[in-house]
């Protein structure tokens, strides 16, 4: 019990500077920073692990993640996968935009590896009410290359997809309902 | 459907073990159940309804006609290693089933992605990563085997190859070697012999092995599922042990993760991966041979699995045109690293056959592969009969272990690699479990 208690201090510990930036309900209100809450956490394993590694240079979370040991990024992110997902935004968005982008993520099976209602699976993310402009980039990022997948599933999808494509599809996802 | 081998040979595999070889009747039990009108039905939470009618679904660019709607509903999406290894008392190894008188240990464990593996000449054995940056490399002179990171920054070294005391690493777009490298598994240093390769990321990582003719065979993968590929893409290439010389060995190749040399014929047979999404049961992947060297053409995109002319691309032609896989290995079962048996410890009967690992299904709703299988080849080098060798690594439609790829200690036992695990098991022979070497 004692030891349990002490873990979770160290824990929260651990936690207090992630959820500065990305909010403590799970939900960030701070640009080009992500929501993490209900992550599925094999993917935040898997995200802080390469910056952990410098495999994925990308200021803070190069530094923020060293020194972390394996049980660290377990433990973090399955902190993370119980904060409560993030909200839709309380405008409900264009129809028209709407309906764009549900014809792009049906043409191109987003909704396959990422479930139909966008909650993720193992080390496929959850991308629903994700923060838009973040979403826009990091698909920005995985097509053109700056940012690399841990593997090549994202870079091989995006390829065929226009930058106004990719545009929708983030207002798409940051407003799914 | 034509098939590939003798009506006898079909019997005899379908009843070793599932998914080997295509029936001449479908399996209609492993049908997925049939999604009703799915392109009419809403795939998401209905949303707050738009004043305008949906928008006509445009074409498909092709890689995504790949994908049927259906798909949807059936939860599949690529398994990926995790990063951090499995804890040694963790592994599957009591659920692995072998021969009788085979026994499989660890032989090395905590080593994030263990994939390619290749043995030094003072025995250090090296294991690549796939997705990682890194090369591993086990040595075992206090009688332990001791893992060490010898090279990181690496982009996807999944080819590896040792020759004459150099190992050469196959990276996504370069090939480098380390002269001597069990002189400097402390302070090794990479030099570039070859960079003349695309930067497409998918199935942008390589296998690499050293011919009877000392070259370096690789393979440049198809950048997609399906596509047509660049010139560049979808073939073996091989070079000089010093980058010269490129030359194209074989075409039509979709991606290989496996390849090695007939110890007599010295003939080049390799494994293929076949396309995803074109249905549950379709197309099989491969097991090759290149007897016409710079001729030889697999079949991509055009032909997929050896006998189903490609619902894109297949349009105009025929699989007839092409050369023939000389064994199919089951949908989806992605083989990837094969080994001919050269050593003495395993019983006659393994000599010169083909010891391959199926990493497993990924875009299959009822997962299969995940197990080595051994090929006996006829004196021809065709295959006579595929066997299981090594099963377990699927239990309840979920994978707890992955093989990858085999090398062989001097001493004639087995070393298999699980990127699922970052693991490496030794198998060996024997009435009585033979000495371990340190788990």
């Amino acid at each position: 019990m004692l030891h349990s208690l002490a873990a979770d201090a160290g824990l929260s510990q651990k936690l207090a500077p992630c959820i500065v930036c990305h909010g403590t309900d799970g939900q960030s209100q701070t640009e080009n920073v992500p929501s993490l809450g209900a992550q599925q956490p094999q993917y935040t394993v898997i995200q802080l692990f390469l910056f952990r590694e410098k495999m994925n240079i990308a200021d803070p979370m190069t530094d923020m993640a060293k020194g972390l040991s394996d049980d660290d990024l377990q433990a973090i992110a399955a902190a993370l996968a119980v904060l409560p997902a993030p909200r839709p935004p309380t405008d409900l968005g264009d129809p028209a935009r709407l309906d764009r982008g549900r014809t792009l993520v049906e043409q191109n099976h987003c909704n396959v590896c990422h479930r139909p209602d966008f909650s993720g699976q193992n080390n496929v993310p959850r991308v629903a009410d994700q923060r838009e402009e973040y979403l826009l980039k990091t698909l920005r990022d995985y097509k053109s290359g700056a940012r690399h997948g841990y593997d090549a599933t994202m870079a091989e999808v995006l390829q065929p997809l226009s930058d106004v494509q990719l545009v929708e599809l983030s207002y798409y996802l940051a407003h799914h309902r | 459907m034509p098939s590939i081998l003798p009506r006898s040979r079909i019997i005899l595999l379908a009843a070793v073990a599932g998914g080997f070889v295509a029936t001449a009747t479908p399996v209609e039990a492993q049908q997925p159940p049939t999604n009703p009108s799915p392109s009419a039905a809403p795939l998401t939470a209905p949303a707050p309804t738009p004043a305008t009618a949906p928008a006509p679904v445009p074409a498909a660019p092709p890689w995504a006609q790949a994908r049927p709607d259906e798909a949807v509903s059936a939860n599949l999406a690529p398994v990926v290693p995790p990063p951090i290894a499995t804890a040694p008392d963790k592994l599957p190894l009591s659920k692995l089933k072998l021969p009788k008188n085979f026994h499989i240990e660890v032989f090395a464990s905590g080593m994030p992605q263990a994939r390619s593996l290749r043995v030094g000449d003072k025995g250090t054995v090296f294991v690549s990563t796939r997705l990682l940056d890194r090369i591993y490399a086990v040595t075992s002179s206090s009688g332990r085997p001791e893992v060490k990171t010898i090279l990181t920054g690496l982009r996807w070294p999944n080819g590896i190859a040792v020759h004459n005391g150099t190992l050469y690493i196959a990276e996504l777009n370069k090939i480098s070697k380390i002269d001597n490298v069990e002189s400097h598994l402390g302070d090794a240093k990479a030099t570039v012999i070859y960079s003349d390769l695309p930067n497409y990321e998918p199935h942008g990582w390589k296998f690499l092995v050293v011919g009877p003719d000392n070259r370096l065979y690789f393979n440049v993968g198809a950048p997609c599922n399906i596509c047509m590929p660049p010139a560049t893409n979808a073939q073996i290439r091989s070079i000089n042990l010093d980058g010269s010389d490129a030359q194209i060995v074989a075409h039509g190749i979709r991606q290989i993760v496996g390849m090695d040399f007939h110890p007599a014929s010295k003939v080049l047979y390799f494994t293929e991966n076949q396309r995803d999404w074109l249905s549950e049961d379709q197309p099989q992947d491969k097991l090759n041979r290149v007897l016409n060297p710079g001729k030889d053409n697999f079949g991509f995109p055009y032909c997929a699995g050896g006998d189903i002319e490609d619902p894109i691309y297949g349009w105009g032609h025929s699989c007839s045109e092409f050369t023939k896989p000389i064994a199919q290995l089951g949908p989806h079962t992605a083989p990837l690293g094969m080994r001919f048996y050269t050593g003495q410890m395993f019983p006659a009967s393994y000599r010169n056959a083909i010891f391959i690992a199926r990493h497993g299904s990924w875009n299959k709703s009822h997962k299969i592969g995940g197990d080595v299988v051994v090929a006996h080849l006829n004196p021809d080098g065709t295959v006579k009969s595929i066997e299981p060798f090594i099963t377990g690594f699927i239990e309840d439609n979920n994978y707890v272990g992955r093989p990858v790829d085999m090398e062989f200690l001097k001493d004639g036992s087995m070393l298999l690699s699980d990127d699922y695990n970052g693991a490496v098991y030794r198998i060996t022979y024997g009435p009585q479990r033979q000495v371990s070497r340190g788990q």
